[in-house]
């Protein structure tokens, strides 16, 4: 089988160490760049000032009400949570199962995953009533004598959640070591090689040490494996172990690391289609990666349709009056509009991939992205306010309707993802250099045989 | 006074790692053990023929997870069962169901960072000077040089044979690698 090459093989370790350093090391800061940096900055502000008047106030700022005691903040908390799912799929998984193309996009992936976590980080710290004793969820000697309590779902996310965290962040980082070796080696001015050099840590690429190297790299990648199921499954629990209705339910755990991925692949679209454009990266993240993560998407996003349908069947087969009327509700209901709207964008419009045109048409699939993070996050804001807005007892249903500041934290928040990227996109390599090379090095022994 | 003194070892370049891989194995039917190759990326097979070391990682990722799992239910233990025991919906003290996400979480948390603390003190790293980084060309082993370097604490070196048999390998260059 003749397949499109993933490099140019006639690129060399010195070109294509050069193009990629290149970004960091020698292009100017380009009015683009900064355009886009201010933009996601402002966005930021936006954050703090949410933040500000949250914990001036606190949360009754939200439109939160008995019974809907999570709106927008769970519903980011998840959708953040899930986007970050991708980056560890294509660095881990894929490397455990030797897909190639995962190199020139894995790094790029990883640091999204961070930026990803840390604004999923902020939603549950800060849905607290009393935000500045966060600290209280973390198991600490204390002088009152107490413990969190382990048998709660959410008390497992704490633990899942900064694992997790702690995990991509070191998992990230000794991916950066030999391509920090690289900026150390080819930067000029004194400052950076000062600082590429500290973080470097001296690495210099010794035989005995890239073999250690490459083992903790697997090991990573097997550990890492079964943390990011663990993740959103915990994450799934958090409703599945109540008895909302609507919530109850078993095919969560596997409905949402379906859903998390195809959010998570998603957003790589999103961000990756516009990159490779400015930067010229199309010899590195070429149509073919485009093609395998529209492949990935319309996969898990089968998945997730099946997950739809069973949730809807089980509320229907299960003959409970509650169950019953949650389908009904979310068909016909207040939000139905939203749910609607979801099932268009993730189960409808993405069935557009399955056009091997479609997914060679870059601006097609980050249109397709796009919607599918629109749907995503519409599902996980269905998932809580309509299954909680409906409680029992008729005397107690209400309605959620956002104020303005649910709507800035959300958009905050994504200023805070932009700002995080634009930031490593212009002081560290978007692209793995070393595997890179190792890429060109087998698909030159490729061409040799 | 500095070229008196006994250099840290002879570095040569190649620049091709299959000119690499043959010549390190030469070196060692040669009888040299105490050298080492710098690479831009790993090679595979380099590591065996520089003659392979005992590889303590996995052992220790090993241990560091099940010292996480260990701790993680402990604590859990610990918690519910002796120093504050309460009963919650009823169930056992000790239910230790609900106690594995968190035993698997912190399990993983200690194995992914012994994985990573391992592999740096293993390799000896943070070393921000190393004497190899005196050779001018060595930054080149970053981007696209291949390097083997004979130290001078290998019985077999001398200073004037291990130089005529590195330039006997048709390398790019030899270069001298100043002590510590």
């Amino acid at each position: 089988m003749t397949q499109r090459p993933l490099i140019d093989p006639n690129f060399s370790y010195a070109t294509v160490t050069d193009k990629i350093s290149s970004i960091v090391l020698t292009r100017k800061i380009s009015a683009n760049w900064l355009l886009g940096l201010a933009a996601a900055f402002g966005l930021l502000m936006v954050m703090l000032l949410s933040l500000g008047v949250l914990f001036a106030k606190g949360v009754g700022v939200w439109g939160l009400n008995n019974p809907v005691g999570w709106g927008f903040d769970i519903t980011n908390f998840v959708w953040w949570i899930g986007i970050g799912h991708a980056g560890t799929l294509i660095s881990a998984i894929l490397l455990l199962l030797h897909q190639k193309w995962r190199t020139s996009i894995n790094r790029f992936a990883e640091a999204m995953t961070l930026f990803a976590v840390a604004c999923a980080g902020i939603f549950p710290a800060v849905h607290l009533g009393r935000p500045w004793k966060f600290y209280w969820l973390f198991p600490y000697p204390n002088t009152m004598g107490l413990w969190p309590q382990f048998r709660s779902p959410l008390l497992w996310d704490v633990f899942a959640v900064s694992t997790y965290a702690t995990v991509s962040l070191l998992f990230w980082f000794v991916g950066l070591i030999p391509d920090l070796a690289t900026l150390r080696d080819r930067a000029e001015g004194k400052l950076p090689q000062l600082i590429y050099g500290i973080l470097a840590m001296g690495w210099r690429g010794s035989a005995r040490h890239w073999r250690r190297y490459e083992t903790a790299s697997l090991l990573l990648a097997g550990l890492a494996t079964p943390l990011v199921v663990s993740v959103h499954t915990i994450v799934s629990w958090d409703f599945a172990v109540s008895l909302i209705p609507g919530w109850h339910t078993t095919i969560f755990p596997p409905y949402f690391v379906a859903g998390a991925v195809y959010s998570g692949f998603a957003m790589v679209l999103t961000l990756t289609i516009p990159l490779r454009q400015f930067y010229g990266l199309k010899e590195y993240i070429t149509e073919r990666h485009l093609d395998n993560m529209a492949k990935v998407m319309l996969a898990t996003g089968l998945l997730v349709a099946y997950g739809y349908l069973m949730e809807a069947f089980m509320a229907w087969y299960n003959g409970s009056t509650y169950e019953n009327y949650m389908l009904l509700n979310r068909l016909t209901g207040p939000y139905a509009p939203a749910y609607w709207l979801l099932l268009v964008c993730n189960i409808g419009i993405p069935q557009l991939l399955w056009r091997s045109s479609i997914r060679a048409n870059p601006l097609a699939l980050f249109v397709i992205a796009i919607i599918i993070n629109i749907g995503m996050w519409l599902e996980r804001f269905v998932i809580i306010v309509t299954s909680l807005h409906r409680d029992f007892l008729p005397s107690s249903w209400g309605m959620f309707y956002p104020t303005r500041w649910d709507i800035g934290l959300f958009i905050g928040s994504l200023g805070l993802f932009l700002s995080l990227l634009f930031l490593f996109i212009r002081f560290l390599p978007i692209i793995s250099i070393f595997e890179t090379r190792e890429l060109l090095a087998e698909e030159q022994e490729r061409l040799h045989e | 006074m500095s070229n008196l003194r006994t250099p840290y070892g002879w570095m040569a370049e190649f620049d091709r790692p299959d000119l690499l891989l043959s010549a390190t194995r030469l070196a060692y039917q040669t009888g040299y053990r105490k050298m080492d190759a710098y690479t831009p990326l790993p090679i595979d097979g380099l590591e065996e023929a520089l003659g392979e070391e005992k590889n303590w990682l996995p052992l220790l990722v090993l241990l560091g997870g099940m010292a996480g799992a260990l701790g993680g239910f402990g604590m859990q233990y610990f918690a519910n069962v002796i120093q504050y025991p309460l009963i919650i919906g009823g169930k056992p003290y000790n239910s230790w169901p609900a106690f594995i996400p968190i035993t698997f979480e912190l399990a993983v948390l200690a194995a992914a960072g012994m994985a990573v603390l391992g592999m740096l003190a293993l390799n000896d790293l943070p070393t921000p000077y190393h004497p190899v980084f005196s050779v001018p060309r060595f930054e080149l082993a970053s981007r696209q040089a291949f390097f083997l370097c004979i130290e001078s604490r290998d019985p077999h070196f001398d200073r004037e044979k291990t130089r005529e048999f590195l330039e006997g390998l048709k390398p790019v260059g030899v270069y001298e690698v100043a002590p510590w």
